[in-house]
């Protein structure tokens, strides 16, 4: 069985999301937290892609469409996250969710 | 056929808090009574709704013409349509609420402060309105994963509103998870459509079958889910969140943000799964609400604070909910069960509004929230605590409430299919519910000799903690018409209950 490219591009997007995913647990900057979910978001989007590209002989645009409406809302996401982030180091001059930190994420 | 009979009543009730949510930023003055106005339009909108779905079943509608698979379609039966007459109904009393909270001088602390709420309140209300009502009609599981994100962010930005150092903190964490849970989510939209070539809910609901992409699909979606509906072990996030909130928000995030994620959750499992999920699964699933009831009400029953109290009680509560997964499993009580869920999130959604909202004014009028320091506060806020007690029987689920309702047509499901242990855990988990709320009510109840110093609290605050906790109390005896609205649009799966 040879490797289909799209599959090798979906299998990236797989891995792209794991990475995000452990960093997104293991890191505590706040910063590298946002920037994990920015990747494990592109993995997502990698993935999506690579199913377009498999329609012969023009890409499907509905995941491409997908993907558009995904970075749009990545965006504001990042926007979001980032905004409080910082207003979370005015509050408690850190950048670590430090209190009661039962949590994973 | 008139206007009211053909009119696009779905879109309108997005229209509505959409234009309201512009219109409230741009008008800061007029901005509670913009709110409360959509909130009533889209009661109206919802009874208009309401009305085409009884008279015709369920409806579609492709918005702007453009139909599948580029444009967006909405659709609603049923079970959509509770959910939007919860989300209108608590909408108004919440609003009705936050318009006396926001402009009371005493409600917050520094009048900087208060001003910052009142602005930036009813825009993000009005957008998570917007959210929620879209995604109770959204067509396809691509619709569903951009309503979950814009209620995410709505509800984020109002869980730091306060702008305390625990709320924000709290709201930073809630979006991480959030932001997490949706990709989650969004990967299994992806693996679906690589696997069946659409999004659409009811093209998908016949395709799906039992294999490693479906499977795959199916733990994404339901792990991003459970974390978003803070479903145990994945609930740490939920307590400081909703608790450290200003009183209007806790409320709208324990009766209305869960449960939306729960609606997705049901909805992917009974049309989209049915033919994917083993007994096992769900029993899992069931197991998860079994340790979400004991440790949620465990955790209620020794919390220092009123706020976190009730906000455990939320985790607890979601636990039933996850219960209709292993009960349904029976073809005969699958409908029990099915019905009895969407019940318990309607009663659960007045009970928990009346409950925050009147744990809102009695840290009000105390300063504090200190519920070993609550004695006399019933001489002092007679209605307030009449609500919380009228909520808390719904949450215990004694008759004739709707959590009695609810909780009965669980235990019928779980007797009638000869699942004893279901039924033990719904029992133990209404006496757990019950020592939390009395103990409570202990403190409460107690005289004392000098009245501590209250603040006053004003009279609509209290009329509608008391209106939605009579409500939630009264559900229980017009159960029949909610019922057969749902069974009238319920998902084919629920006519031909042969699923396993």
């Amino acid at each position: 069985m040879t490797l289909e490219p799209y599959l090798l591009y979906a299998l990236a997007g797989v891995g792209l999301f794991a990475i995000g995913l452990y960093a997104l647990i293991a890191r505590t900057h706040l910063l590298r937290k946002i920037l994990a979910l920015n990747v494990m978001g592109t993995g997502v989007f990698l993935f999506l892609i690579a199913i377009a590209y498999r329609s012969e002989p023009v890409a499907d645009p509905v995941p491409q469409a997908m993907v558009l409406t995904g970075i749009v809302v990545s965006v504001c996401a990042t926007g979001l996250a980032l905004a409080l982030a910082h207003r979370v180091q005015t509050t408690t001059g850190r950048m670590v969710l430090a209190e009661n930190d039962e949590s994973g994420a | 056929m008139t206007l009211w009979d053909t009119a696009p009543w779905l879109l309108w009730s997005i229209v509505l808090p959409l234009s309201a949510g512009i219109l409230t930023f741009l008008f800061r003055r007029a901005a509670p009574w913009i709110g409360i106005a959509t909130t009533l339009g889209s009661v109206v909108s919802v009874a208009g709704l309401a009305a085409q779905v009884v008279h015709s079943g369920p409806l579609r509608y492709s918005v702007g013409g453009w139909g599948v698979p580029l444009g967006i379609d909405l659709r609603a039966d049923g079970l959509s349509v509770l959910m939007l007459v919860m989300s209108a109904v608590i909408g108004v009393a919440v609003s009705v609420y936050a318009a006396r909270y926001f402009s009371d001088a005493d409600a917050t602390d520094e009048r900087a402060v208060q001003a910052h709420q009142r602005a930036y309140f009813w825009p993000l209300w009005m957008f998570l309105l917007a959210g929620l009502n879209g995604l109770f009609l959204a067509a396809d599981i691509f619709h569903l994963y951009v309503t979950l994100e814009l209620l995410g962010f709505a509800a984020v930005s109002l869980a730091a509103l306060a702008g305390k150092r625990a709320a924000v903190v709290a709201a930073m964490r809630y979006l991480l998870v959030s932001l997490s849970g949706s990709l989650f989510f969004l990967f299994g939209v992806a693996i679906l459509y690589a696997a069946y070539a659409t999004v659409d809910l009811t093209a998908l609901a016949g395709k799906v079958q039992p294999g490693p992409l479906a499977w795959s699909a199916l733990a994404l979606m339901a792990s991003g889910l459970l974390i978003k509906g803070a479903v145990f072990p994945l609930h740490f996030w939920l307590p400081p969140a909703h608790a450290n909130a200003p009183t209007p928000v806790s409320a709208l995030l324990s009766a209305l943000v869960v449960k939306a994620s729960f609606y997705i959750l049901l909805r992917l499992w009974f049309e989209l799964f049915g033919a994917v999920v083993t007994p096992a699964t769900a029993t899992f699933l069931g197991l998860l609400g079994a340790g979400a009831i004991l440790w949620g009400s465990a955790q209620a029953l020794h919390q220092p604070r009123l706020k976190l109290l009730v906000a455990y009680s939320t985790v607890a509560q979601l636990g039933y909910l996850m219960l209709v997964f292993p009960l349904a499993q029976n073809a005969g009580s699958a409908l029990t069960a099915w019905s009895a869920c969407v019940y318990f999130v309607l009663a659960h959604a007045c009970a928990k509004t009346a409950m925050f909202l009147a744990a809102g004014n009695i840290a009000h009028a105390a300063g504090h929230d200190r519920i070993a320091d609550l004695d006399g506060i019933t001489q002092a806020l007679p209605l307030s605590v009449a609500a919380f007690a009228l909520a808390g029987i719904s949450l215990i689920g004694l008759p004739p409430s709707g959590g009695f309702i609810a909780k009965w047509m669980l235990l019928q499901a779980a007797i009638g299919s000869g699942k004893w242990g279901w039924a033990t855990l719904i029992l133990v988990g209404s006496l757990l519910a019950a020592a939390y709320v009395m103990r409570v009510l202990w403190h409460a109840f107690t005289q004392v000799e000098v009245a501590r110093p209250l603040h006053r609290v004003p009279r609509t605050m209290e009329w509608s903690a008391l209106a939605l906790s009579l409500l939630a109390v009264l559900l229980g005896l017009m159960a029949a018409r909610p019922v057969e609205l749902l069974r009238s649009g319920a998902p084919v799966s629920m006519h031909a209950p042969g699923q396993t």
